[in-house]
C-alpha cells in the first residue's frame, strides 16, 4: 500500500491509485486527504468499487466509477457510525435528524474504515475545539490499540495473516528434517552407489561367457575350465559384493528414515500443541489424529522403501545407459528409445493420480470423522435411537471413498500394464534390431545376449519407477497435509522480542476490546479495569460473551481490537507460556489426565515436593477423600477420572490451581455440575484459592458469588452494568433481571 | 400475531420503525430469515433491536406490498451470501489460494484459508468462507460450469 512519492496534496493516508485522478481534482488547493476508505460493495451489496475521502473540511464519497460524487462539510451534528454483521462493514455518516449516508464493505476494509473514523473524530474535535485531539498516549494502531512501531502505519499485530501457498515441492521440504542425518544419508548413498554398481557386473560377463566360452563351443571348440571357472566366480563375487553392500544401505537408509519421520511427527505435535484454541475449534479431532498418525507412517515408508528404490532405479538406468552406448552406441540407442515415451506416460498421469490420492485421502479424514464424532456422542446415539442413522452416515462415506478409489483405480489400472506392453514392445524391438545386426556381423551373439540381460532388468525399472508416480504422490499429499500444520502461524503469536514479566501484581486492564469468532462479532468495545487482588463476576446470560472474555484474558486468542495489559503490559508482548504460568484456571468439567493423583495435581509443576502436593490438596479440600482412596496419592484416574465424583475431580483441579500459584486467578462455572451440597464444599476450596489474588468467576447461580467485590453483567457482547450485589439489586437494572428470574426458577423448584 | 396489526416504516437515519399491536414503538427492528438457506422466503422473524422476536411470518409472500418491500429491502441491504456462479482462476491448489470468482454480486477475489473452510451442505451445495468470515455459496456444484467444476474439485 505504501507510495514512493504520495503527490504534493496527499500527505499521509496514501489514496489508492485507481482513485488519485478522479479525487485529485476535486480537492481544493491546500486540501488534504486525511484518510480514505476504499469501499467494495454497493448499498445493494454488490461488488463494486467506491471510495470515501476525509478532508479537513469535508468527506467526500464516490460510487462506482464515473458517477457523481457527494461531499458535506464537517461540521456540528455529524457523526460517524460503524459496524458490522455476516461479513459486511457499514460506516453511516449521520447529522442529528437523519441519516446522510451509508457505504458498505467487506471486512477485508475494516482496518481503513476504523482509521477513518479515528481521523474523522479527531477532525471534528479540531474544528470544534480549535485544538487537535490528545494523541492517544503513544502512535496506537486503530484497530487493536497496539503501539505501532515509528514511522509506520501497518500494525505489525494486525497484518501478520499469512496469504500465500505452500511451494508444490513439498516432498522437497522434508530435507528439514533430514539435515541432521546428513552423514548417515551420504554413507547410504555411497553404499547404494556401490551395490547398485555391483549388480551391474553380472550381465558385463555374459558377453564373454558367451562370446569366448559358448558360440566356440557350438562351432566345434573345447571348452576352457580356468576360464569358465574364472568368470562364473567373478559372478559370484559380483552377486556378494552387491548382496552385503544392499544390506548394509537399506539397513543404514531405514534407520534414518524413520527417525526423521519420528522427528517430523513430534515436531508437528510440538506445533500443534502451540496453535491457539481457535485452530483446534475449526479442525476435527479424526483428521489431526490421521495427519500426525498415518501420514508420517506414509512418509516414513516412502523414505524408507520407495524412494529408496527409486534411487537406486536412476542410478541403475544411468549406469546402465553409459554401459550400453560404451558397448555399442547404435544398439544402445535403439534401446533406449522407448525411454522417453514411457517417461512422457508416467508424467502424464502423475497429475491425475495426484488430485486422485489427495481426494481419498481427505476422504478417508471423513471416514474417521465420523467415528471421533459418533463414538464419543454415543450416549446421545444411542438415547435418541439414531443408531442406524449414524451407520448410513458411516456408510454414505465410505461409498463416497469407494466410488473417488473406483475413479482413480480407472487410471491406475490401465497404467501399469500399459507399461508392462510397452517394455515387451521395447524388447521386441531390441531383439528384432538386434538379430538384423548380428545377420549383417556388426555385433557378436553375446553383445546381444548381455543388452538383453541389461534392458531386462533396465525395462523392469522402469516398470517399478512407474509405481514410484502413485507412492510419490501419495507422499507428497501427506507431506503437504502435514506442512499445512507446521505452516499454520499461530494466531496467538510469540512476539519477536518478548517483554520480560517481572512479579506480577495481577491488575487487568481490557481496553476497547472487540472480538471476532468468524463474521460473528463476539465482544464489542468492552472496557474493564481490574484492581490487584480483586475479585470480578460475571454475570450474564450464556452467550453473552463471558467465557469468551475470559478465554480472551488467558490468550487463548487473541483480540480482534483492542488491547489486554497486564500491569501495564500488553499481553500480546509476552511470550505465551510466561504469561499462563501466572493464570490458575479452574473449568466447569475438569480435566484429568491418566495417571496417579499426585500428578494431575502437580501438572502444572511438575517439580513440586510431595509436600507441596498434600499442602495444595489440604487448602483444596482434597486431602480427605484422597486419603480415603485404596492407593492415596498414587491412585490411578482415567481420563475423565472415572471413580471420582464431579466434587471430587473439581476439588483436585483447584489443588491444581492452587499449587502453581497464580496471581490471576479464573474461575469457569467452576461449581455448576455439581449440588448444592458439594458445591459448599468446593466453594471453601475456592476461598482459599481466591484470597489474595485476582480472580475473575464467572457462575451460573448468582448467589455464588456473593463474595465478587463487584460484578460485572454482560450481554450481547457488553457490559451492561458493574457494580457491588447490593448496588446493583438497588438499581433494578439487567442484574436486577437476572437475580430474580433465578429466584423465581428456585422457588419453582422447591414447588415441585 | 396477526399480520395487519403492526406497522413497520422506515425513519430518518434508515431504521426499521415496528409499531406492534399495542401501539408500542420499536426502532431499529430487524428481518432474519430463520432458513436463509434451505427456505429463503419462509419464517422471517422482525427482531427487536436487543434481540427479542417481535412479529413472526411464516411467509413473506403473504404481507402486503408496503410491509414486504420494506422487509426485502432491508434483507438485500443485510445478507451477504455471493452465489458462486463461476471460478475464474486459484492462485494454486495448495492452502491458502486466492480464488477470482464471478457471483450473483459481480467478480471478486477472496482467499481460502483451508480446505475444512469448504463445507458440504447437501450432495451438490457448497459453503465457502473466506479468510474474512464471508460465506460463499455454491448451490448447485454440477450447475457450474466444466472448468470451475474441474478447479473446485481439486479441493473436494
Amino acid at each position: 500500500m505504501t507510495q514512493d512519492s504520495p503527490p504534493s496534496n496527499i500527505v499521509r493516508s496514501p489514496v489508492p491509485e485507481s482513485w488519485r485522478t478522479a479525487l485529485g481534482i476535486r480537492l481544493l488547493p491546500e486540501e488534504n486527504v486525511l484518510a480514505c476508505l476504499e469501499v467494495d460493495l454497493d448499498e445493494r451489496l454488490r461488488f463494486a468499487p467506491g471510495l470515501v475521502a476525509l478532508t479537513e473540511a469535508r468527506l467526500l464519497a464516490a460510487g462506482a466509477a464515473g458517477e457523481a460524487w457527494s461531499e458535506w462539510p464537517l461540521g456540528a451534528g455529524l457523526s460517524l457510525l460503524h459496524h458490522d454483521h455476516a461479513g459486511v462493514g457499514t460506516v453511516e455518516l449521520r447529522n442529528t435528524e437523519s441519516r446522510l449516508g451509508a457505504w458498505r464493505y467487506t471486512l477485508a476494509q475494516n482496518l481503513a474504515a476504523l482509521r477513518l473514523i479515528t481521523q474523522f473524530e479527531a477532525q471534528q474535535h479540531l474544528l470544534r475545539t480549535g485544538v487537535p485531539p490528545d494523541p492517544d498516549g503513544d502512535n496506537l494502531c486503530p484497530t487493536c490499540k497496539a503501539p505501532l512501531p515509528p514511522d509506520e502505519d501497518e500494525c505489525p499485530v494486525c497484518t501478520r495473516e499469512l496469504h500465500t501457498p505452500p511451494s508444490t515441492w513439498t516432498l522437497f521440504r522434508l530435507w528439514r528434517f533430514a539435515r541432521p542425518y546428513e552423514g548417515q544419508l551420504l554413507t547410504g548413498f555411497l553404499l547404494m552407489l556401490g551395490a547398485t554398481a555391483a549388480t551391474l557386473v553380472s550381465p558385463y560377463l555374459y558377453l564373454p561367457l558367451m562370446d569366448e566360452v559358448l558360440i566356440p563351443f557350438q562351432n566345434g571348440q573345447h571348452i576352457a575350465p580356468t576360464t569358465v571357472a574364472w568368470y562364473l566366480g567373478g559372478l559370484l563375487a559380483a552377486a556378494l559384493v552387491s548382496w552385503s553392500l544392499g544390506w548394509a544401505k537399506t539397513y543404514i537408509l531405514a534407520l534414518v528414515s524413520e527417525r526423521i519421520s519420528a522427528d517430523m511427527r513430534t515436531s508437528t505435535y510440538e506445533h500443534l500443541l502451540h496453535l491457539s484454541l481457535e485452530y483446534f475449534g475449526g479442525k476435527r479431532t479424526g483428521d489431526l489424529i490421521s495427519r500426525i498418525g498415518s501420514e508420517s507412517d506414509r512418509i516414513s515408508v516412502f523414505l524408507s522403501l520407495h524412494a529408496l528404490d527409486f534411487i537406486t532405479d536412476v542410478l541403475m538406468i544411468v549406469m546402465t545407459a553409459v554401459i550400453l552406448v560404451s558397448i555399442n552406441p547404435w544398439l544402445a540407442l535403439v534401446t533406449l528409445l522407448p525411454l522417453p515415451f514411457i517417461a512422457w506416460m508416467i508424467h502424464l498421469v502423475r497429475d491425475r493420480l495426484r488430485t486422485g490420492f489427495e481426494k481419498i485421502d481427505r476422504v478417508w479424514g471423513e471416514v474417521t470423522n465420523v467415528l471421533s464424532d459418533t463414538i464419543p456422542g454415543i450416549r446421545v446415539v444411542k438415547a435418541f435411537a439414531q443408531e442406524q442413522r449414524e451407520v448410513d452416515r458411516f456408510r454414505e462415506a465410505n461409498r463416497h471413498n469407494l466410488q473417488l478409489n473406483d475413479r482413480l483405480n480407472k487410471t491406475w489400472s490401465l497404467f501399469s500394464p500399459t507399461v508392462s506392453f510397452l517394455t515387451e514392445v521395447g524388447l521386441l524391438v531390441v531383439w528384432a534390431f538386434g538379430i538384423w545386426q548380428v545377420s549383417q556381423h556388426r555385433v557378436t551373439v553375446g553383445t546381444l545376449t548381455a543388452f538383453l540381460a541389461y534392458i531386462g532388468r533396465f525395462y523392469g525399472r522402469l516398470d517399478s519407477m512407474s509405481r514410484i508416480v502413485s507412492v510419490t504422490q501419495r507422499a507428497a499429499a501427506g507431506a503437504k497435509r502435514i506442512f499445512d500444520i507446521l505452516d499454520h502461524v499461530s494466531t496467538v503469536p510469540e512476539p519477536l522480542n518478548p517483554v520480560q514479566l517481572p512479579a506480577v501484581r495481577g491488575a487487568i486492564e481490557l481496553r476497547d476490546v472487540a472480538f471476532r469468532y468468524g463474521n460473528r462479532s463476539v465482544i464489542r468495545g468492552l472496557s474493564l479495569t481490574i484492581h490487584p487482588g480483586e475479585m470480578i463476576g460475571l454475570v450474564g446470560h450464556s452467550g453473552s460473551g463471558k467465557s469468551t472474555l475470559v478465554n480472551l484474558i488467558c490468550r487463548f486468542y487473541d483480540v480482534s481490537e483492542g488491547a489486554i495489559r497486564v500491569d501495564g503490559i500488553d499481553i500480546r508482548s509476552l511470550t505465551v507460556a510466561d504469561y499462563r504460568r501466572h493464570i490458575g484456571l479452574v473449568l466447569q468439567e475438569p480435566f484429568l489426565f491418566f495417571g496417579s493423583i499426585a500428578d494431575n495435581i502437580a501438572y502444572g509443576r511438575p517439580g513440586a515436593s510431595r509436600a507441596e502436593i498434600v499442602a495444595a490438596a489440604r487448602a483444596a479440600h482434597a486431602h480427605e477423600f484422597i486419603l480415603r482412596l485404596p492407593q492415596g496419592y498414587d491412585s490411578l484416574v482415567g481420563e475423565r477420572g472415572q471413580g471420582l465424583s464431579g466434587g471430587e475431580r473439581q476439588r483436585i483441579s483447584i489443588a491444581r490451581a492452587l499449587l502453581i500459584d497464580p496471581r490471576m486467578l479464573i474461575l469457569d462455572e467452576a461449581t455448576s455440575s455439581v449440588d448444592t451440597e458439594t458445591e459448599k464444599e468446593i466453594q471453601r476450596a475456592l476461598d482459599n484459592l481466591v484470597a489474595g489474588r485476582t480472580t475473575i468467576a464467572i457462575a451460573h447461580r448468582l448467589s455464588t458469588l456473593r463474595k465478587a467485590d463487584r460484578l460485572v453483567v454482560m450481554d450481547r457482547g457488553r457490559i451492561v452494568e458493574v457494580g457491588h450485589h447490593d448496588e446493583l439489586m438497588e438499581r433494578q437494572g439487567a442484574y436486577w433481571r437476572l437475580y430474580q428470574a433465578q429466584l423465581r426458577t428456585a422457588e419453582s423448584h422447591l414447588d415441585d | 400475531m396477526t399480520e395487519s396489526r403492526w406497522q413497520l416504516q422506515r425513519d430518518g437515519f434508515g431504521r426499521l420503525v415496528l409499531t406492534d399491536a399495542d401501539g408500542v414503538r420499536h426502532e431499529g427492528v430487524v428481518p432474519v430469515r430463520s432458513f436463509p438457506i434451505a427456505a429463503p422466503h419462509e419464517g422471517i422473524a422482525v427482531v427487536s433491536a436487543d434481540g427479542h422476536e417481535l412479529v413472526w411470518l411464516e411467509r413473506l409472500a403473504d404481507l402486503p406490498a408496503q410491509p414486504r418491500q420494506l422487509i426485502e429491502q432491508e434483507l438485500a441491504g443485510r445478507e451477504f451470501v455471493p452465489e458462486i456462479r463461476r471460478l475464474a482462476a486459484v492462485s494454486s491448489f495448495a492452502t491458502p489460494s486466492t480464488w477470482t470468482v464471478e457471483t450473483d454480486r459481480g467478480e471478486t477475489r477472496f482467499v481460502l484459508r483451508g480446505e475444512e473452510d469448504i463445507r458440504r451442505l447437501g450432495p451438490r451445495m457448497l459453503m465457502i468462507a473466506d479468510t474474512h468470515g464471508i460465506q460463499y455459496l455454491v448451490r448447485d456444484i454440477k450447475a457450474l460450469d466444466r472448468v470451475s467444476r474441474r478447479l473446485l474439485d481439486r479441493f473436494l
